[in-house]
This record gives C-alpha cells, structure tokens and sequence, in this order.
C-alpha cells in the first residue's frame, strides 16, 4: 500500500513571485524511509507541511494511506501522524511526562494507560524516566530535548513520521547517535519515515530513497547508489560532485 | 484636611465604596467581553488586526467627550460610567493579549498544530499559560486606568471619589480635592500592588 501518494501537487505562498512547489508527483510506500533532501528554501518544509496540512495546496491531490487528506478531519489526520521540527517545540511550562503525553491525553486515554506509555516511551528513546519524566524542557540538553520530542511524536504509535530537519541543530556527534538510533527505530517498527533534511550526507545515510528537491519541482526520487551512479543532469550532478569533494578533503588528511 | 476626614468621614467612605463598585463592575464586564473578543480573533488575523485598530482609534477619544457622548444613549448616571469604561479597557486588554498570545513562540504553536490540537485547545492549554505576565500586564494596566478614569465619570453623576473632587473644585476645598485625589491613588496604588502580589503567587 502507498503511505503518501502526491498528484500534481502545487502550492504558491500569496505574493510570492515563483511557486514553493510546481506540479510535484510521488508515491511512498508503507514502511519505507525517504529523505528529502534540497538546499534552503527549495520547498522541503512545504511539501512536509501539505501532508499534515499546516498548508493547503492551491491544486493536486494528496493521498495518506490511500485517502484524500482533504476529505477527512483535520484534526484527526494530525493526530494519527508524528511530527517532529527543528526547533523541537516542547512546551516549556509542561514537565517532559506532560509533553509526551501531548497526544494521548487529547485522546483522552486513562490515567495509568498514558503512565505507562510515557514510560516506555522515554526508555525507548534512551531516557531513563525516573530521572527526566519531571525535568522541565529547559533542564535538558538540546538532543535530550530531540529525543523527548521524538517519544512525544511516537506516543500513540503513528503509521507515519514526519521530521522537517530535526538534527539540524545539534552537535555532529550527538547527531550521529540520534541518526543510529533512528534507523535502529525505523527497522523495529516498519514505520514510514518521511524525513527532511538540507545535508546530504544525512540524507543518502538515512533514505532507503533519496527525493531531490529543487526549486520546487523533484530533480530525482531514487535509491543512494542509484543517485550517484547515474545522477541526473545539472543539479543533482553539482550536488554529488560537491559531495565528492568534501570527502576528498578528508582524505587528504588520511 | 484631618478636620474634613473626621467631619465628613462616612461621606468619604460611601464615595470610595461607590468607587470601587464602579471599578469592580467595569472590570468584571471588561474582563468577560476581551475573553470573548480574544476567542473570537483566534479565527481570523485580519478581524484580530481590525479590531484592535479599531479600539486603538476609540481608546483616543477623551474621557469626558466619550461620557458626553454617552448620554443621549444611555442617559446619566452609574451605567453609562461603566459602560464607557468597559470600552476604554478593551483596547488596554486586547491590544496587551494578542501581543501576548503572538508572541508565543512559532516552533512551540506549530508543534501543537501539528499535533492535532484545535484552535481553543491551543489557546487555552499553550497560548495562555505561556502569555500569562502578558495578560496580567494589560490586566493591571486596564485596573488603574479605570480607577482614574472612573473619577471624570462623576461629571455625569456616576459618583464615587470624583465627587468629592469636582465638589472641591467647584467650591474651591482644598481637602475635598486632596482627598477626593488621594484616595483614588491609593485605590489604583492598592489594587495595582494586589494583583502584582496575586501574579507572584501563582508563578
Ligand atoms: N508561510 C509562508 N508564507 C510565504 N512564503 C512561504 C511560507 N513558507 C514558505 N514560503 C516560501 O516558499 C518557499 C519554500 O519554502 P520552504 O518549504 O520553507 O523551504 P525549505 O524548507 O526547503 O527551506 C520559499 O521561497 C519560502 O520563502
Ligand atoms: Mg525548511
């Protein structure tokens, strides 16, 4: 089954002189993890964005599971997806246990159920519950801030997740750890992984499939080997070959 | 002036009572009507915008031209008081709440959006609590602001402190005058200091 299904999508913000995405067609199968990967303002956030319709497109379809998304309620959508951002958004006047139980106690799940949910969900995202569930978002590092938004994002266990550059503003180590742990994630839970990201290596690290954003039109949808085996002309040709010479630069210090 | 307090004491202390009831009225009203003009403007940025202009080009109009104007709707007395300073407060509130609720910050509301909260939830449950010293800003602004305004309302026989103060102004008593003004700065003073106080506790 198709998890995202797009049909000619397209979506111009008002008063912008070009559209953030032009005609954009792609499907995502259930279970699959794919990047998407663009330079600033290519439109990664957008096309992320129309999915839980935070935007509406101006035209195209888009399908979730095989339903249009503008047929069903909004609010319920977003609550059967996970979404996890940059910026993390905790709730800095909620303890980490409220925050992760954001979804839940919307669903109105007992007292002992979310309990018990929280719990489980901090151990999996490596924090011991005991010593984080009544810790403030302010008393915690920004991956352990990451980590408590991706249990928050997991908490009523979605189909699908949604991340719009959620390491991109940690450290390289801890980001290589959350990067580990995300896959180790995505292998036992054979969620869909839709995840955004303007660093290549992250990408092509992380994407069993690999969608190439360029001014808002899909410069290449494919596999990493086959990206880079036969990328296509122009702009995911610069972008593999600057790849290629940031490594290059490493070797030389081998 | 020690003479007049313990002479007319009980005159004072109606006139400060009618006062506070003036006061205590206008902010109940005011209070109940910016809950609802906040809910309302959660649906629309424009209306939100619209509005506050709006309030923004009454709140102008000097007190005592707007009780003036008042009259011929609603006639003379403790009424139209309360009812003109309702409309002052509406923009001290609205204008410091919006403020408040806008500046929220972006990453923490879209999180919440994208979560599947609804408009109110999200009001209610992330916008508010986190806009709280915004509110309680424009809460204690629109407080002392009334108690002074209410004393012009005495021009249009509402009572209170500014009775005492006109009567003094008319007849040329310096101790009705001072204790007309005294008294209506300790009550702004007083309340002020409360609500501080209650905003202290409840951080
Ligand atoms: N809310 C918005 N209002 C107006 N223009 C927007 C809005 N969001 C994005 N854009 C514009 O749409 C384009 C794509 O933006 P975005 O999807 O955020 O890019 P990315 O996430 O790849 O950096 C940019 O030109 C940006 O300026
Ligand atoms: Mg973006």
């Amino acid at each position: 089954m198709n998890a995202v299904t797009f049909q000619n999508v397209s979506k111009r913000f008002k008063g912008a002189g070009r559209s953030a995405l032009e005609n954009v067609s792609f499907t995502v199968e259930e279970g699959e993890f794919v990047t998407v990967l663009g330079p600033s303002g290519c439109g990664k956030t957008t096309l992320l964005k129309l999915i839980n319709r935070l935007y509406e497109p101006d035209s195209g379809q888009i399908l979730l599971f095989g339903e249009d998304t503008q047929g069903v309620d909004l609010v319920k959508v977003r609550r059967g997806i996970g979404y996890v951002i940059q910026q993390i958004g905790l709730f800095p006047h909620w303890t980490v246990a409220e925050n992760v139980a954001t979804v839940p106690k919307l669903l109105k799940w007992d007292r002992d159920r979310i309990r018990a949910r929280t719990d489980e969900l901090l151990r999996l995202v490596g924090l011991e519950p005991e010593e984080y569930k009544n810790r403030y978002p302010s008393q915690l590092s920004g991956g352990q801030q990451q980590r408590v938004g991706l249990a928050r994002a997991l908490a009523v266990d979605p189909k699908i997740m949604l991340m719009d550059e959620p390491f991109g503003a940690l450290d390289s180590i801890t980001r290589g750890k959350l990067q580990q742990e995300l896959l180790a994630l995505h292998r036992e839970t054979g969620k869909t992984f839709l995840f955004v990201t303007h660093d290549i290596e992250e990408a092509f690290l992380l994407g069993g499939r690999v969608l190439i954003l360029d001014g808002g039109k899909i410069a290449q949808f494919d596999t990493p080997e086959a990206i880079i085996r036969r990328p296509a002309e122009g702009f995911v040709r610069s972008l593999v070959e600057s790849a290629r010479e940031k490594g290059r630069f490493w070797e030389a210090y081998l | 002036m020690i003479d007049y307090l313990v002479r007319y004491y009980d005159r004072l202390l109606a006139a400060l009572l009618e006062h506070l009831e003036i006061v205590l009225l206008a902010m109940l009203f005011s209070v109940v009507l910016a809950a609802l003009l906040t809910l309302l403007c959660q649906f629309s940025e424009r209306l939100s915008k619209l509005l506050v202009h709006l309030l923004s080009v009454v709140y102008s109009v000097p007190s005592l031209a707007m009780l003036a104007l008042m009259i011929p709707l609603t006639g003379l007395g403790t009424v139209t008081a309360v009812i003109v300073l309702v409309i002052y407060n509406q923009y001290l509130l609205l204008r410091n709440i919006l403020a408040g609720l806008d500046g929220v910050d972006r990453g923490v509301t879209e999180a919440a959006m994208g979560m599947g909260m609804t408009r109110l939830q999200l009001l209610w449950q992330i916008k508010l609590p986190l806009a709280k010293k915004a509110v309680v800003a424009g809460l204690r602004i629109a407080l002392v602001s009334t108690v002074s305004i209410a004393t012009i309302a005495a021009s249009i026989n509402a009572g209170g402190l500014g009775a005492i103060l006109f009567d003094g102004l008319r007849t040329m008593n310096t101790a009705k005058i001072l204790w007309g003004s005294l008294l209506s700065a300790a009550l702004a003073l007083g309340a002020d200091r409360l609500l501080a106080l209650a905003e202290r506790k409840s951080a």
